[in-house]
């Protein structure tokens, strides 16, 4: 009862988006204003019936209603309870029905958070937004149906969650990357918007920035926790594979970055309009081609469950429509859009556009490592795989003028910058670079051109980020002074700030982690990096809807006892499947990380042993570039309601908003 | 020319010099990182008519013959041999299995050719599914296209 009611509150939400997908548009087109308002009362609607279907499907998970297909397939009435909420998206139809709740989510909150914007505007946007969720929910009702019923021969019990999903990771990574997936709609829809009204201007930018803020940052964060669930998961201690999958979420963040840039001239030099019309397009193109990848089964790779080519061809299909559309629009209306603004050759304009070649260039190298072995295969010209090595060089090659611009180009100005001024600065940064990473490399006895690289560009943004901050605040650190620096700005530094931690992790664990495969009889001790690690044993482990074993690994180091880990080797009785629990000893120097394997003939246990220095690093370092794209929307001059409506006809003349001060 | 077309000009060139630098950085990273696959009879055979060289990097996949996985008994290397519709090669690992290889499985491996058709492996991968086959493999075996094992979705 509780499945047929989410069911057709399903097709509710269809109907009020192809609502919302013709009057709204209509209205803005002819200036009726009764068709643009009901733009904001059918998201409302659209949000609230997806809303229901996913709470109703949530029920019949806690409830075990396993005469649901989907149901049957994911769960079991032995799971524990968290998981049983988390299955919801635990499977290919749930995680669509998921995708469509953030969908309406973004939607119902561009209703929410647009007062001060304009009605023509807001209905053009949530009419896009509506266009596109057509789409959506005819996929998810004909073609991925999570309601569907086994009904009169349902099973007695279901086939359990995919045990590699039951854990806390999995809780939150989904719906961060969606999150932020969908979340690029919403710059999508804005971007479409100003095509077809013609306004694209400092107003606009200021509209779409801090959504494409938060689409930015939770994407930040998905990808960070998917990159930390395959790091402690999988038992490899890898934390990054070059996986389609990862590549298909890394793409969106990659041309992200680039939109949140061009924006930022946008807004404040009216420049780059068109090329930020394009990044906007292509985020969410690339959101599309991410699930596409992921749903169609024409990938092989961890994440390629519940795959269906017919799936794989609708969206294919609904992929053609969005980018050929958008691109066809943009096409036909792009060249209204003049960016004026002159700017010298130095300058930051150029400096923030060389970072959107970089970012564009990168997004490149991925796109075509993940889609060639799919092309080469369909040419028949035989299977191929691309190896990491290949992600790994080229990215090596990109990072170094990439990072050395993000030294320079916050220290710049716009319009025009004269080297030589910032001389002082860029020296004095290299040094200080060149030295922390010597440094580095001696504190860990060995030198790696790798790390060197690496740690050198990672101290050189740092450093420079600090010294923009003494540049702005007329070199005194004083808290009355930082206080003056908007939230935008310290947005901006806790992003170069966090990237610079990211790529101190990246560079130190990939060369210097140590990593040992033994065999190891019980009281068998085995030193790796100063760390002795000594193996007490197997215990068994019970769990509700597992069994199996741990090995017990004490460690010491010069004697002291450091921590005593648990390697779990997990046997799900429901799907047969075994699964490795890593036990991982973390802090912000290093991790120690223990993975247990089979046991041999002779009694003993093949046991892999990781120490992982700074390896930590690179996550909380994506969590800080998150926050400071939190705190940037976070910014008084987003805060439209309030001063939009004040200021709107001042706002467009002035360009750079009280709070920076200007240099 | 004008300042404004010199910039003009200096932006487009620069840009072509960048695409055409990623461009050609790209394929030479691409030409030596493309690992192409093979089943064990297109190692003894040929595939294409043309047979891989000795000290070659390829990917193999395969079903893990019953009975033929070796361990050794003082270190964790371990041989195994795959087969697929004729002929056996041997590959060759040292380290930890993966949970779900298991003999008479589908597992692809990662690695180098060596004299007498042995691989030495440095990646071993096995799917969390017992009935999973390779789709390269299941391909060459049923010699049908996009011929998927018959489970249910969901179950991985």
């Amino acid at each position: 009862m509780i499945a047929e009611l989410g069911h057709f509150s399903l097709v509710l939400a269809l109907l009020v988006s192809m609502l919302m997908s013709i009057y709204p548009l209509w209205g803005a087109h002819t200036g009726n204003q009764m068709y643009m308002a009901m733009a904001r009362p059918l998201s409302v609607g659209l949000f609230l019936f997806t809303a229901i279907a996913f709470a109703c499907l949530t029920y019949s998970f806690v409830t075990d209603d396993f005469t649901l297909s989907y149901v049957a397939h994911n769960s079991n009435s032995l799971l524990p309870i968290q998981y049983k909420y988390t299955a919801v998206w635990g499977g290919h139809e749930g995680s669509f029905l998921l995708w469509v709740l953030m969908f309406s989510g973004w939607t119902f909150a561009v209703s929410l958070f647009s007062k001060a914007i304009p009605q023509e505007m807001v209905a053009r946007v949530l009419g896009i937004l509506g266009v596109v969720a057509v789409g959506f929910y005819l996929f998810i009702i004909i073609a991925s149906n999570p309601f569907e019923s086994l009904l009169p021969f349902y099973p007695v019990d279901g086939r359990d969650l995919n045990p590699l999903l039951q854990d806390i990771g999995m809780i939150i990574h989904p719906p961060m990357l969606y999150m932020g997936y969908v979340g690029f709609s919403v710059a999508f829809a804005f971007a479409l918007a100003a095509l077809l009204s013609g306004q694209l201007d400092s107003v606009w930018a200021r509209w779409a920035r801090p959504w494409t803020q938060a689409a930015w940052a939770f994407l930040s964060i998905g990808i960070a926790l998917g990159s930390w669930w395959a790091y402690y998961e999988l038992g490899w201690g890898g934390w990054w594979f070059w996986d389609p999958v990862e590549n298909a979420s890394f793409m969106p963040w990659l041309i992200g970055t680039a939109l949140l840039h061009s924006l930022a001239v946008t807004e404040k030099r009216k420049l780059f309009k068109s090329w930020t019309i394009l990044l906007a397009i292509a985020a969410f193109s690339l959101s599309l081609l991410g699930t596409f990848l992921v749903r169609s089964g024409i990938l092989i790779s961890v994440h390629s469950f519940a795959s269906d080519p017919e799936r794989g061809l609708f969206i294919l299909a609904l992929l053609v429509t969005v980018i050929g559309g958008s691109l066809l629009l943009y096409g036909l209306r792009a060249s209204q859009l003049k960016s004026v603004g002159r700017y010298g050759l130095v300058s930051r304009e150029v400096m923030l556009f060389g970072n959107n070649v970089l970012l564009s260039a990168a997004t490149l190298v991925v796109l075509l490592g993940t889609l060639l072995p799919l092309v080469h295969k369909e040419l028949g010209m035989g299977s191929i795989s691309i190896g990491e090595p290949f992600f790994n060089q080229m990215f090596t090659v990109l990072i170094v003028p990439f990072a050395f611009l993000m030294g320079v180009g916050p220290l710049s100005r716009w319009k025009k910058q004269n080297l030589v001024d910032l001389r002082n600065q860029l020296v004095m940064a290299f040094i200080i670079a060149i030295l922390g990473a010597l440094a580095i490399n001696y504190s860990y006895d060995s030198l790696a051109t790798i790390t060197l690289l690496g740690s050198f560009l990672s101290i050189w943004i740092a450093v420079s980020t600090i010294f923009e901050i003494l540049q702005r605040t007329g070199n005194q650190f004083s808290l009355s002074s930082l206080g003056k620096l908007s939230r935008s700005h310290w947005g901006m530094v806790l992003g170069h700030l966090g990237f610079a931690i990211s790529i101190m992790g990246i560079a130190v664990t990939s060369h210097f982690t140590t990593e040992m495969e033994v065999r190891m009889s019980e009281g068998e001790t085995v030193a790796l990096s100063g760390y002795n690690f000594t193996f007490k044993g197997i215990v068994s482990i019970e769990g509700q809807n597992y069994s199996g074993h741990a090995g017990i690994v004490d460690i010491h180091k010069d004697g002291d006892f450091v921590s005593s880990l648990r390697a779990e080797k997990r046997f799900y009785s429901v799907q047969r499947s075994t699964m490795t629990e890593a036990g991982i000893d973390s802090n912000l120097s290093r991790d120690l990380f223990v993975a247990l394997g089979e046991q041999l003939k002779d009694g003993s246990w093949a046991l892999r042993l990781y120490v992982k220095p700074l390896v930590t690093w690179i996550w909380i370092g994506a969590f800080i570039m998150a926050f400071g794209a939190f705190l940037s929307m976070a910014d008084k001059r987003y805060r439209l309601s309030k001063f939009a409506t004040r200021k709107k006809a001042v706002l467009d003349n002035n360009a750079v908003p009280q709070g920076v001060p200007q240099q | 020319m004008n300042p404004r077309r010199k910039k003009r000009m200096f932006a487009v060139s620069s840009v072509v010099a960048v695409i055409a630098a990623a461009i050609g950085l790209m394929l030479f990273a691409l030409s030596q990182n493309i690992d192409l696959f093979y089943t064990p009879s297109e190692i003894l055979h040929g595939k294409d008519g043309t047979r891989p060289t000795v000290g070659q990097r390829l990917r193999i996949g395969g079903m893990v013959v019953e009975g033929s996985v070796e361990r050794a008994d003082s270190s964790l290397d371990v041989s195994f041999d795959l087969v697929d519709t004729g002929p056996t090669v041997k590959v060759v690992y040292s380290g930890i299995l993966p949970d779900l290889f298991r003999e008479g499985q589908g597992i692809v491996a990662t690695g180098v050719l060596q004299e007498g058709n042995v691989i030495r492996a440095d990646e071993v991968l096995a799917k969390h599914d017992e009935e999973y086959m390779p789709p390269e493999l299941a391909e060459a075996m049923i010699g049908i296209k996009h011929e998927k094992p018959q489970y249910s979705q969901g179950t991985n």
